[in-house]
C-alpha cells in the first residue's frame, strides 16, 4: 500500500491522542499508583463512620498504607462493616486498632492503624477486634452543651 | 386575522422541526448502513481524519493550555481563602477530564470542523456533485458522508483528551512554577482524587456522544442545505448553533446520568 504524508500527520495525530490519554489515566488518574500492589483484606465493625467513604485512604504513622473498598450496614450489629484493602508490603499485629480520624478539622475522614504489641501478624480476610467511631462534631457539641448546662447546677445544689 | 397566522406560523414551525428531526434520525442511521464500505476502504476515513482532526490540532492545544491556566488562577484565588491550595491539582484535573476538556473540545470542534464539513457538503450538492455521483450509481452517503461521519467519531475522543492534558500542564504552569505551590502536594492529591473509571473513561464516553452528534447535525446540514449560497451559508451557521446547543444540552443529561450520587 502507498504511504504518503497524509497518513503520517494522522499517525502522529492519534500516537498524540492516545499518549494524553494514557498520561491522563497513570499521571493524573489512580490506574498507575495504587491498583497494580499486592493487597491484603481485613476489615472492622465501628458503631459510627461518620462521613467515611469507600476509596478513603488508610494510614499508618501518616503513611499510605491502603484503601477503603466497601461500607455496608451488618443488620445482625447494626454496626458499619467496613471492608479495607492493605499493601501487602505492610504487615500488622493482631490486635492493631483502628481509628477513624480527620485530616484536618473539617477535612476528609481516613482510617488510621496503630500497632499493637503481639508477635501474630493478620491475615488476609482478618477481622480487627478493636476500633473507635468518628468523632461526630454533633455529638460533641451536645456533649458540650450538656455538661455546661450542669454546672449550675451543681453550683446551685452546695 | 394577525392572531390566527401567528399561530398557524409556530404550528408550522413546530411540525417542521419535527419533520427534520426525523429526517435527520433517518439519515443516521443511513450512514451507519452504509459505512461498511468506507471503513473497508480505510484511506477514505484517514484522509477525513486528516482535515477533521490533524487541522483543528492547533486550536485544541492552545486553548486547552489557556483553560487550564485560567482554572490554575482562579481556583488557587479561591482554594487559597480555606487555606487548600494543594487542592488545586484536583480541582484543576477533575474539572478538566470531567467538563471542559469533552464541552470544550467538542464546542471547537463544531466550530472549526463541523461548520467546514457543513460549507464543503453544501456547495458539492449546490454545484451539482452530489447528483451526478447518483447518476454514476455510487452511492454519496457511503462516499461522502460516511468516511466524514467516522472522522469525526474518532478524532472527538482524541482531542478531548489532548485538549485536557494540555490544560492540566497549563494549570501546574500557573500553579507550581509560577504561583509556587507545592509540587508534590499538586500531583499527589489529583492522583488521589482522580479515579481512571469513574472521571477518565466517563469522559472519554461523554466526547464520543459529543462527537456523533456534532458530525450527525454538521453532514445531515449539510446534506439537507437548500443549493444556494444563502442556502449554504443558512446551514453552516444552524450547524454551530444547532450542535454547540446540543452540546450543552446532553452534557447536563449526561453528566446527571454519571455523576450522580458520586
Amino acid at each position: 500500500m502507498e504511504r504518503t504524508t497524509l497518513d503520517l500527520w494522522v499517525g502522529m495525530f492519534v500516537v498524540a491522542g492516545i499518549g494524553a490519554l494514557v498520561m491522563l489515566a497513570m499521571k493524573v488518574g489512580n490506574l498507575g499508583t495504587y491498583n497494580v500492589s499486592d493487597t491484603y483484606q481485613v476489615h472492622a465493625y465501628f458503631s459510627n463512620i461518620g462521613g467515611l467513604k469507600p476509596k478513603a485512604s488508610i494510614r499508618s504513622a501518616g503513611v499510605l498504607v491502603g484503601r477503603v473498598t466497601s461500607i455496608s450496614l451488618d443488620t445482625e450489629r447494626y454496626e458499619a462493616n467496613v471492608v479495607m484493602n492493605v499493601d501487602k508490603r505492610y504487615q500488622f499485629p493482631k490486635d492493631t486498632f483502628a481509628n477513624i480520624l480527620t485530616s484536618g478539622l473539617l477535612g476528609e475522614q481516613y482510617i488510621g492503624l496503630v500497632p499493637g504489641g503481639e508477635t501474630e501478624m493478620i491475615k488476609d480476610g482478618d477481622l480487627l477486634k478493636q476500633t473507635q467511631s468518628a468523632m461526630v462534631l454533633e455529638d460533641l457539641i451536645g456533649k458540650f452543651m450538656y455538661s455546661k448546662a450542669a454546672e449550675p447546677a451543681k453550683e446551685g445544689a452546695k | 386575522m394577525a392572531v390566527v397566522q401567528t399561530i398557524r406560523a409556530i404550528g408550522h414551525r413546530i411540525v417542521d422541526t419535527v419533520w427534520r428531526i426525523g429526517v435527520a434520525a433517518r439519515f443516521f442511521f443511513l450512514t451507519l448502513l452504509y459505512s461498511g464500505n468506507c471503513l473497508r476502504r480505510f484511506h477514505l476515513v484517514i484522509k477525513e481524519l486528516f482535515s477533521t482532526g490533524v487541522m483543528s490540532l492547533i486550536i485544541i492545544i492552545v486553548a486547552g493550555l489557556f483553560v487550564g491556566m485560567v482554572l490554575g488562577l482562579q481556583g488557587y484565588e479561591t482554594l487559597k481563602r480555606y487555606g487548600s491550595e494543594s487542592a488545586l491539582g484536583v480541582m484543576v484535573a477533575l474539572g478538566l477530564v470531567r467538563e471542559l476538556g469533552p464541552v470544550m473540545a467538542a464546542l471547537l470542534f463544531a466550530s472549526r470542523a463541523g461548520s467546514a464539513m457543513t460549507a464543503e457538503i453544501g456547495l458539492m450538492k449546490a454545484t451539482e456533485q452530489i447528483s451526478a455521483m447518483e447518476m454514476m450509481a455510487v452511492n454519496p452517503i457511503a462516499r461522502i458522508v460516511a468516511p466524514r461521519f467516522w472522522a469525526g467519531v474518532i478524532s472527538m475522543p482524541l482531542l478531548a483528551a489532548l485538549f485536557s492534558a494540555v490544560g492540566i500542564f497549563g494549570g501546574y504552569l500557573v500553579g507550581v512554577v509560577q504561583i509556587g505551590v507545592d509540587e508534590g502536594s499538586f500531583w499527589s492529591q489529583m492522583q488521589a482524587a482522580v479515579d481512571f473509571r469513574e472521571d477518565i473513561l466517563n469522559g472519554v464516553i461523554k466526547s464520543v456522544v459529543f462527537g456523533t452528534v456534532v458530525t450527525v447535525i454538521a453532514l445531515f446540514e449539510g446534506f439537507d442545505a437548500p443549493p444556494t449560497a444563502e442556502g449554504v451559508s443558512g446551514a453552516t451557521t444552524r450547524t454551530v448553533v444547532t450542535s454547540s446547543l446540543a452540546i450543552l444540552m446532553l452534557d447536563f443529561v449526561l453528566t446527571a446520568i454519571m455523576f450522580r450520587g458520586a
